[in-house]
């Protein structure tokens, strides 16, 4: 690789938390030393970018990632020279084209054919230049027929499709996107992704900030992962993006847990309810609850992975255990435990008790355990909602949880449905295909070493 | 100010597209189109002659044809004016383009002002025939292009100043139009300068106005057909570099909280 095109050292991006009380002071501040900020108290400043280090080597395609406020369009606009760093320096070689918003600065009123003018020479290009492209980026939006239309009977799709056709065939050497892939139809974002591969065959530096994971890493030589504003990881884009997912799966994981807590904590209150609200398991009319005579009470259901932790994230074909945890009173003997699984719109998945698969109860008393465990989730990617019931042989519940736990499983591959059989896909004859890399799941549970 | 200087003419091909679409979207879309350029000064003419000549008639003796001389006056004035109530919004208006393209703000109020130029420009040979029709048209008319410059360079400055502030206090949007109200009353567009007694009061804080001296200027070559007013341009030029170094000061130091701050 060559000279990097984009050097950014110790960058670092402050702003202010917006107050009127601190008007004259910004304003003061900023005459005296050209910044907002010198006389603002710590509480008063937010930092959206802190000390991040990169650089992009010219032609490689470098990818920022990471969740909302993590900083990714602050260094974006960082690198576009709309904003200035607070601390660091930023060097980018280059004439620069950021994708940031698409159309930014049509004018409702006039044309299409005007604004394309004048967008492109906004964007940096003479007045030459843009005659002499005009042609390619009204073909390239695929609207010949309303360029002369006023911009402001085109429909939004109309709009970004002409605002990304102006903003690519500036021919930057630096291309910046923000996220803005999803301008048009399955058609138009294909010729998008076309012009973008074109644009790194011909050696031109992308940067670009994208959720599309799966995208960032068919493209990207290099990925950054922001997180708070720091680097938390940087480098391989298969590495990072495993990483970014599996944080992101213990965030959830926690969300998940903590939800669940509050519901089992909302329905051990109060007097325990005598009728079941419909029982039905329908896809219609599921809703979370509890109810029954607590003869036997279920105190915990824990969610378990193979080595026995508690988790809420699975990856599909992991192995999922079910760990209840129940407390009879007096003692018991008719009783059957039960256990269903939801998808989240309320479609049975699967249900088992210990009555159908032919356990008889002797007796049942004081604290016990219950423990149902599944070899190998065969799921699809989503949420699912569990059932878990103590109930007689006849069906009178001692204590039904219905969909107050939840477990979300994740996947590579992007199949569809509920369920995913054991399969293996065979070619012969005259069919030849080529055989995908074979991939690690995702594991999740371990936080990665930032 | 050289600085802010080059940034313009650096950026002349997108301040010139910049203004030719103001000028297009300004009226599109009206019956009149651009014909109002035209009518516009025209309607603005026929209000104030319709006050002073039936209301409150002016009986001066060396303003007649009242109706001509205010015309003389009112015309650059609305540039002034108006250029300064639009820029004073200008940023904020443009704040899109500011927050999502790499743009160098200052075109904005920059485009404000040479937009409401072309306006005024094209007012003027309404002026003119209006001159030739009272057979006042003198040759003093070609010096126009100095007192256009004067009032260029400070409106220019003023903008400057006033688009950049505004971000850091809307406020200044509302207090302006009052602002420029009294600043109408307070240069001699409507009444003569040269009737004012020399020791006058009025006239001496009229003479602190540097718009005073333009307007003056304006009316002496289209009007009056004799110019003897080049002292007070001159210090009103002076006045238009200082503003324009000022108001490209402000606008430098303030503009990486521009992008913010919209």
């Amino acid at each position: 690789m060559t000279a990097p095109a984009i050097v950014g050292e110790d960058v670092t991006k402050v702003y202010r938390r917006f107050t009127h009380r601190n008007q004259f002071k910004t304003l003061k501040s900023a005459l005296l030393t050209g910044s907002v900020l010198s006389d603002l108290r710590p509480e008063e400043m937010f930092t959206a970018l802190d000390g991040v280090s990169f650089d992009v080597p010219r032609g490689s395609t470098f990818a920022v990632i990471g969740e909302n406020g993590s900083g990714k369009s602050t260094l974006l606009k960082l690198v576009a020279g709309i904003t200035k760093p607070t601390r660091g320096s930023l060097s980018v070689e280059g004439r620069v084209s950021a994708l940031i918003e698409l159309g930014a600065g049509f004018h409702p009123e006039i044309s299409g054919r005007e604004n394309v003018v004048i967008n492109g020479v906004m964007l940096g290009l003479t007045r030459r230049e843009v005659d002499r492209r005009f042609d390619e980026i009204v073909d390239f939006a695929e609207l010949r027929e309303f360029i002369d239309a006023p911009v402001k009977t085109y429909s939004s799709g109309m709009y970004m499709r002409l605002g990304f056709a102006v903003a690519i065939h500036v021919d930057p050497e630096v291309l910046l996107i923000d996220e803005v892939l999803a301008v048009g139809d399955e058609a138009f974002t294909r010729k998008c992704l076309d012009k973008i591969a074109e644009f790194r065959r011909r050696g031109k530096t992308i940067l670009f900030v994208s959720h599309t994971l799966n995208l960032v890493e068919k493209m990207c030589d290099d990925v950054l992962w922001l997180r708070h504003g720091k680097t938390a990881l940087r480098g391989d884009p298969k590495r990072v993006v495993d990483a970014y997912l599996t944080h992101v799966a213990t965030g959830e994981d926690a969300q998940l847990a903590s939800r669940e807590a509050a519901a089992f904590a909302a329905t051990t209150e109060g007097p325990p309810s005598e009728a079941a609200p419909g029982e039905s398991p329908g896809a219609s009319g599921y809703r979370p609850g509890r109810w029954g005579s607590r003869e036997v009470e279920i105190r915990a259901v824990r969610l378990l992975d193979g080595r026995g932790r508690e988790r809420h994230v699975f990856t599909s074909g992991e192995t999922m255990a079910l760990a209840v945890s129940v407390h009879a009173p007096r003692p018991v003997e008719d009783f059957v435990f039960g256990v269903g699984l939801f998808a989240a719109d309320g479609t049975s998945v699967y249900g088992t008790n210990t009555d159908i698969e032919g356990f008889s109860a002797r007796r049942l008393e004081g604290d016990a355990e219950v423990r149902l465990d599944f070899e190998g989730l065969s799921l699809v990617e989503g949420t699912y909602l569990v059932d878990v019931a103590a109930h007689r042989r006849d069906g009178t519940p001692y204590d039904y949880l219905r969909g107050l736990n939840s477990f979300r499983v994740k996947s590579r591959t992007r199949d569809v449905g509920l369920y995913r059989p054991a399969h293996r896909w065979t070619f012969g004859g005259g069919a030849e295909v080529e055989i995908p890399e074979p991939r690690a799941e995702l594991e999740f549970g371990d936080e990665p070493g930032a | 100010m050289i600085a802010a200087l080059g940034a313009l003419v650096r950026s002349r091909a997108l301040v010139q597209s910049l203004v030719s679409r103001e000028l297009k979207a300004r009226y599109r879309g009206s019956v009149l189109g651009f014909l109002w350029s035209f009518v516009n000064p025209l309607l603005l003419l026929l209000t104030y002659t319709l006050v002073f000549t039936v209301i409150l008639p002016n009986k001066q003796p060396d303003i007649q044809p009242y109706f001509l001389f205010l015309f003389c006056g009112i015309l650059p004035w609305t540039w002034f004016q108006a250029s300064l109530a639009e820029s004073s919004g200008v940023i904020i208006a443009g704040g899109n383009l500011i927050k999502k393209v790499l743009f160098p703000a200052e075109v904005l109020p920059a485009v404000t002002v040479l937009a409401n130029l072309v306006h005024f420009l094209l007012g003027l040979p309404i002026l003119f025939a209006f001159l030739l029709w009272k057979d006042r048209l003198a040759w003093t008319a070609v010096l126009l292009p100095l007192p256009i410059l004067v009032q260029l360079v400070l409106t220019l400055g003023l903008a400057l100043f006033l688009s950049a502030l505004t971000v850091h206090f809307r406020d200044i949007q509302n207090i302006l139009t009052h602002v420029l109200h009294l600043w109408f009353f307070a240069t001699p567009v409507i009444y003569s300068y040269a009737a004012l007694s020399e020791a006058s009061l009025l006239r001496r804080v009229l003479r602190l106005n540097p718009m005073t001296h333009v307007i003056v200027t304006y009316q002496q070559m289209l009007f009056h057909g004799n110019v003897d007013h080049w002292r007070g341009l001159f210090l009103a030029f002076l006045v238009g570099v200082v503003a324009f170094a000022a108001g490209a000061f402000l606008f430098d130091r303030l503009r990486d909280t521009l992008a913010e701050e919209v």
